[in-house]
């Protein structure tokens, strides 16, 4: 039970504090599952983000279900569902009475200018902290710039990328001699 | 109630054919709730989707509510939640159920290596597009560094950095978004 609570508002705190949504979503959700109460390694926080990619809705909705479910069944998954969606309904019911005063509101807008350039501060750093993670043999760095071509030259899916990727991981590490 | 029943499985169309989250998703609401429904006009949802992007949380979360309480109050708005949300609840629920089991297969494995290597890229990638809509100058580029160092070397929750950038705005920014 204490753990159901726990995964709930950690969940809440993810939605309350993270701004501008996906992968602005990240940094809030890895220090809570990840380094705060390791509910998952970071292996398993890189499974989830690519399957984040191939499956429909947001990153924070999958991340929530998929680290609810993994701490304590299906009871948690909705949780931590739960615990995401929260802060979101009770600040739109708020601002549905309100909603003139919100879209003029220059204080929201002042804080999103200072946010903004922390928000990519802090999607750098899980960069960083993932490819710690990920980039550990050769073959691995040579995905990584395959795949970081592919994404510069051609605007491809991220589905089509996640795709590609997973048989780029069949063919270096099984086929390829090296 | 034929109005609430058709609002749930609009919203469950749009959780479910949204891949990516975030911004992706909006043309396919507008679609939906604006062209073909026609239960708000286009004013009112470009007003939406401005407020909801400086609310924390998932865009598509506080979108999907927010319209959900124009069209039906408060039903309306648990009605929209919970459209969006299942698709990616039951879908991520089914790959935690066999993933958990499977994840270890050798060439699941592989295949994970794989993906693995393309997530910190796809990360960056969006990095890059944030990037373009800050301006380049002092203030922002200190703040980036100065939010990659405190979570890097100094693990510093990404809330208290999120707080504090936002307060930084509210107090020095003010003017220029007057």
């Amino acid at each position: 039970m204490s753990e159901l609570i726990k995964v709930f508002l950690s969940f809440l705190k993810i939605g309350a504090f993270s701004f501008g949504g996906g992968y602005a979503m990240l940094p809030v959700i890895q220090r809570e599952i990840v380094e705060s109460n390791k509910w998952i390694t970071s292996k398993q926080f890189i499974d989830i983000i690519g399957i984040s990619q191939m499956t429909p809705g947001p990153i924070a909705i999958n991340s929530a279900t998929f680290v609810g479910f993994k701490v304590s069944g299906i009871l948690g998954s909705i949780a931590a569902t739960l615990g995401v969606v929260s802060f979101s309904f009770l600040l739109v019911s708020i601002a549905n009475h309100y909603i003139l005063k919100f879209k003029e509101s220059y204080i929201m807008k002042a804080a999103l200018a200072g946010m903004r350039p922390a928000m990519i501060g802090l999607i750098i750093s899980v960069f960083l902290s993932l490819g710690r993670e990920s980039y550990k043999d050769v073959k691995s760095v040579i995905i990584g710039v395959i795949i970081l071509g592919l994404l510069l030259s051609n605007k491809l899916h991220p589905i089509l990328v996640i795709v590609i990727s997973g048989f780029l991981g069949i063919i270096f590490y099984s086929l390829l001699p090296i | 109630m034929k109005k609430i029943l058709n609002m749930f499985f609009t919203f469950f169309k749009i959780g479910s054919f949204t891949f990516g989250g975030g911004y992706a998703m909006i043309p396919l609401i507008e679609t939906e709730v604006v062209t073909k429904k026609k239960w708000i006009s286009k004013e009112d949802f470009l007003d939406i989707v401005v407020i909801s992007q400086t609310f924390p949380g998932a865009l598509v979360v506080n979108t999907s509510i927010f319209i959900g309480y124009r069209i039906g109050g408060l039903l309306g708005a648990v009605i929209g939640l919970l459209g969006v949300v299942l698709p990616s609840f039951f879908i991520i629920l089914c790959i935690a159920v066999f993933f958990i089991k499977f994840r270890d297969y050798y060439y699941v494995d592989l295949v994970f290596k794989g993906i693995s290597a393309a997530v910190p890229m796809l990360i960056l990638i969006a990095v890059v597009s944030l990037s373009k809509s800050l301006k380049i100058n002092y203030v922002n580029l200190i703040i980036i560094l100065v939010t990659i160092a405190s979570i890097t070397f100094f693990n510093v929750h990404p809330v208290l950095v999120i707080l504090l950038s936002g307060l930084y705005g509210v107090i020095f920014l003010g003017k220029k978004v007057k």
